[in-house]
């Protein structure tokens, strides 16, 4: 498999010169060549100029510039510790929501759904992929938030007294722009990425598993358990993975939504930040080592999302490896 | 692989029909809920979609009128009437810039790693960093872009929001257009080469165009996404209430940036002008969509 010898014959066999001679192959190549590495240029241009640029807040803050929990642009005091939370708070909510949906989704289109219902199917999830983020923020802070404060303040009610549960699920603020909203936007927006990647994983489960499993007595749900899930887990959690990423970098719905309050707090319907919304509605004003510190919040959401991408792709690879292993 | 005949006549759904007085209550019941949450699963992602675009439509249509897509912008939010035409404007020369930047670039880098590099060690780098690259939050293309070209230049233009719509669409198109590549059948290759035609030639005149319609809907996909990115417009772009056509001189602005604007604001003029936008958003999108979808299907159809 190693070896790409058919794909020709070697072009080095000259028969004629037509086309410019072996200088234009030449620089054709290198032409190529050149845009594939602006690539691996981009990525370290990002890493270099923007650490270059946040060094000031990186230097003054140091460690605390990720561990503390005071943002104080006035005082220059740096830390983004509620921001990077935030985002993981929303994330762990989105993720929370979309998963178990997008698996559902993705079942009922590789097992479930008859074939002409398939490509409706697909198309209206891409189409979910389709809306722009600004346009489900501007949705959330305008239409959803102010619709589930009611039902914020009931599940408040009834969970409230309840001592762990009761901090989660705290007093309700007015507006509904909180860490739960902007996690159930994003959950509808990562649904997309995550279906079809599980989508992608269910289908390389083989035919014959499936069958044997239906042969020996299974009834659907059981075959699926049985045959399709153990041969995708690895898959699977890439797909999670992956949206995860997705989540963790989306700004412009959760600046919106989010409601604007550095704080820590266990209560799902309080207000909070997270670090791309942070960066996005405060680098207008900002100057000097305030702007330095935005920029170090994206040093930090860059090296965050790249970590977590990469090892989804590692997971999926050699999900993909294994199981091409077992089939043959 | 020597099958035989199944039994049964049909050899699909065999087992369940087979079996089905024969199973305990339990196991059917478990299998008709979890089918049955499939469907709800489907139904959960597809109302937001439907509430969205509701939404968008009955507020947003009563806004849209021909002054509404042509008009300065409103220097106050609270002021009413106005429109978003230098906004309409801004985001097709952003968005088309970006795309005259990514197009050649993102096809090139695509043919090194389907025709030149394939499995070489430097080319699965490019790959891998290339899906890495899709994976950056576009906030940090933004961040990128003011560190580098808006500081340099001290001014925020248009230009600059294409450099970043650019660096996003870059590893879209990349991929999506490596994957067309890989479609084409060596024959071709082979045959071009064999009439004499060098390599360079062969990938022009032969593998392109044979993959030329995947290539363009993978594009169209890739512009439609870029259109509507917000984060990376706001802040490298800048802020304008009449049309600038020069994307090198002055600031500019863009729909999403108009929506992110408005929507924040609890004066109902400016709120009427973010779903505006939304729905005029929406609609570019969608056609870029489309059209991507169309071109997409003829080119499955001709493959077979």
């Amino acid at each position: 498999m190693t070896t790409q010898t058919q794909t020709g014959p070697d072009p080095k066999t000259e028969l004629s010169s037509r086309g410019g001679g072996p200088r234009a192959d030449r620089s054709f190549q290198v032409l190529t060549l050149a845009a594939g590495l602006l690539v691996l240029a981009v990525l370290a241009l990002i890493l270099i100029t923007t650490t270059r640029e946040a060094w000031p807040a990186f230097r003054e803050m140091g460690l605390r510039f990720i561990t503390q929990n005071r943002w104080d642009p006035p005082s220059e005091i740096f830390g983004g510790l509620a921001f990077i939370y935030g985002t993981a708070i929303v994330s762990l909510i989105a993720l929370i929501f979309a998963v178990p949906v997008s698996i559902g989704i993705a079942l009922f289109l590789t097992e479930l759904a008859p074939r002409r219902l398939r490509a409706p199917a697909v198309t209206v999830i891409d189409l979910l992929a389709a809306v722009p983020s600004v346009v489900f923020g501007l949705w959330g802070v305008l239409v959803v938030a102010p619709k589930l404060v009611p039902i914020y303040q009931w599940i408040h009610d009834v969970l409230g007294g309840i001592p762990v549960i009761g901090a989660i699920f705290g007093q309700p603020v007015g507006s509904g722009r909180n860490f739960m909203t902007a996690g159930l936007i994003l959950a509808i927006m990562i649904t997309p990425i995550i279906t079809s990647i599980a989508r992608e994983v269910f289908d390389t489960v083989p035919r014959a598993d499936k069958d044997a499993a239906l042969a020996l007595g299974a009834t659907r749900w059981e075959m699926i358990t049985g045959a399709v899930f153990p041969h995708s887990f690895g898959g699977l959690v890439g797909a999670v993975i992956l949206g995860l990423g997705r989540a963790m970098g989306e700004t412009i719905a959760i600046a919106l939504i989010i409601g604007s309050s550095t704080q820590i707090t266990a209560n799902v319907f309080a207000s909070g930040n997270a670090m791309p919304a942070v960066i996005v509605s405060q680098i207008g004003e900002s100057t000097g080592t305030f702007t330095a510190a935005l920029i170090g919040l994206g040093v930090v959401l860059f090296i965050m999302t790249v970590i977590i991408n990469t090892a989804a792709q590692a997971i999926v690879r050699r999900a993909e490896i294994r199981m091409r292993g077992t089939a043959s | 692989m020597t099958t035989t005949a199944p039994p049964v006549t049909r050899p699909s759904a065999g087992a369940p029909d087979l079996s089905r007085g024969a199973l305990s209550l339990r196991r059917r019941l478990a299998n008709q809920i979890f089918l049955g949450l499939f469907v709800v699963a489907v139904l959960v992602a597809v109302i937001p979609l439907g509430l969205v675009v509701w939404a968008v439509i009955s507020r947003g249509g009563s806004v849209i009128s021909w002054e509404f897509l042509t008009a300065d912008i409103p220097n106050s939010f609270r002021r009413s009437g106005g429109g978003v035409g230098p906004a309409i404007v801004g985001t097709l020369l952003i968005t088309g810039m970006a795309a005259l930047m990514a197009i050649p670039l993102g096809v090139l880098g695509a043919v090194y790693l389907n025709e030149y590099g394939k499995q070489r060690p430097l080319a699965r780098l490019i790959r891998m960093m290339a899906d890495i690259m899709t994976g950056v939050p576009s906030i940090v293309m933004g961040l990128f872009i003011y560190s580098t070209w808006v500081l340099l230049f001290e001014t925020r233009t248009g230009f600059a929001g294409s450099l970043a719509l650019a660096c996003l669409m870059l590893p879209v198109i990349i991929r999506s257009t490596e994957e067309m590549l890989r479609l084409v059948p060596d024959e071709l290759r082979q045959a071009s080469l064999a009439l004499g035609a060098r390599k360079w030639r062969t990938t022009v005149t032969v593998v392109l165009p044979a993959a030329i319609s995947g290539i363009t809907s993978g594009i169209l996909l890739a512009i439609a996404r870029a259109a509507g990115e917000t984060a990376p417009i706001v802040f490298v772009v800048g802020i304008t209430s009449s049309t600038n056509l020069s994307l090198f001189d002055g600031e500019n602005t863009a729909l999403p940036a108009q929506i992110f604007r408005n929507a924040s604001q609890v004066f109902e003029p400016a709120q009427e002008r973010a779903w505006g936008s939304a729905l005029t958003l929406i609609v570019i999108v969608l056609l870029f969509t489309i059209v991507a979808r169309i071109i997409a299907n003829r080119f499955a159809i001709k493959e077979r």
